[in-house]
């Protein structure tokens, strides 16, 4: 059986950087983009190390519904 | 790869106002699932408060009504009494539900009202700075109780949901958290079936929701998430407090033609 592949993507303006969704990932998936955004909060985004699986804990913590998730 | 899970359909492409790591905007995103996944937007009617949820309106995509402060069970009174059909809810912090509309609430739930309370617990007055609300906890901090909060002084947190409980007319009270996955489904789950309880027309429903409020808790997000399963839970423990759904049903008359004897 081959394993579940997941990808998100984070609204990098919407994304406060609470920093939630980086606590719950159990794939360590997420991880500070780096760089401020307009409002000048330090967003979350995606850190593909390839063991995402697409479970949506992510989406369902975040305060700002700033995450799309994929599966498949 | 397919797309499991984006933002909701009835949410409003806007920013939140509220600060990064409230449980406000998460409430306000089940709100939105159930009324894409219960069919129900067109038949909801929102009663906002003061405080920091005054703006719900501009994120839920539904119909709303703005209340003054603790009134929300009276207006949604006179709304569900004059459109029967709608469903209506009110959204209320702790400041509005558990100290100045506390008589409201009593009454409304005690008259049966068929409507549904939405009560975001955060243990303090958010919007207005941080001061105590009934609802702070026993030795807590607040800009009003810079040395913690005393029984012999201030009394002590008070229980809303239970004395709702206690009237005849409560259907359905539960208390949940959205501090967690786990959390925040239960969540989702108590609003459904509240609004599934005033659709059914049985009565009262209310969900107390045990909210994060950094910044009035002075914490890192994470950190307020975690207080509520640390100290919160403790005073405000979660579950069903009442559910007399299937008594209620029992009540009601049958429809004809469905009986098989
Ligand atoms: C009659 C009246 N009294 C006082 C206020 C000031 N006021 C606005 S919001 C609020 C309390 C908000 O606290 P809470 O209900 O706990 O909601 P939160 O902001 O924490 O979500 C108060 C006292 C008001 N708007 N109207
Ligand atoms: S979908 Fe699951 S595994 Fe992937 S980033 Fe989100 S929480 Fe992590
Ligand atoms: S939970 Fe949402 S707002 Fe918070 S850091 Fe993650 S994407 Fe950003
Ligand atoms: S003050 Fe507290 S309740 Fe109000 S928006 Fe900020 S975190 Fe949320």
């Amino acid at each position: 059986m081959t394993k579940k592949k997941g990808r998100i993507e984070i609204d990098q303006e919407y994304c406060k950087g609470c920093g939630i969704c980086i606590h719950f990932c159990p794939k360590d998936s997420i991880s500070p983009a780096g760089k401020l955004n307009a409002s000048g909060y330090m967003p979350a985004a995606f850190n593909d190390n390839g063991k995402c699986t697409g479970c949506a804990i992510c989406a369902l913590v975040c305060a700002e519904a700033s995450i799309e998730v994929y599966r498949g | 790869m397919k797309k499991v899970y984006a933002r909701p359909k009835y949410l409003k492409k806007v920013h939140f106002h509220y600060c990064p790591g409230c449980g406000h905007s998460i409430v306000h995103r089940l709100v939105c699932e159930l009324a894409e996944e219960m069919k129900i937007q067109d038949k909801l009617i929102g009663i906002p408060p003061p405080g920091c949820s005054v703006f719900t309106y501009n994120y839920i995509d539904t119909d709303f009504v703005e209340s003054a402060h603790g009134r929300g069970a009276a207006v949604a009174t006179g709304i569900k009494r004059a459109c029967p059909e709608a469903l209506v809810f009110t959204y209320q912090g702790d400041g509005d539900i558990a100290a100045i509309g506390t008589g409201e609430t009593i009454h409304a739930a005690n008259r049966g009202e068929k409507i549904t309370a939405i009560f975001i617990n955060n243990a303090v007055y958010g919007m207005t700075g941080g001061q105590m609300a009934p609802t702070t906890l026993i030795d807590m901090k607040t800009t009003t109780s810079p040395f913690g909060r005393e029984k012999d002084i201030e009394g002590f947190p008070i229980k809303l949901s239970e004395m709702v409980a206690l009237t005849k007319g409560a259907v359905y009270i539960e208390r949940t958290t959205v501090n967690s996955p786990a959390g925040i489904k239960k969540t989702k789950k108590a609003i459904k079936k509240a609004f599934q309880v005033q659709m059914d027309n049985l009565g009262y429903s209310l969900v107390e929701i045990l909210s994060p409020c950094p910044t009035n808790w002075k914490m890192r997000e994470i950190d307020s998430w975690k207080w509520i399963d640390e100290v919160m839970v403790n005073e405000y423990p979660p579950g069903v407090i009442k559910d007399t759904t299937n008594e209620q049903k029992k009540k009601k008359p049958k429809k004809k033609g469905k009986k098989k004897k």
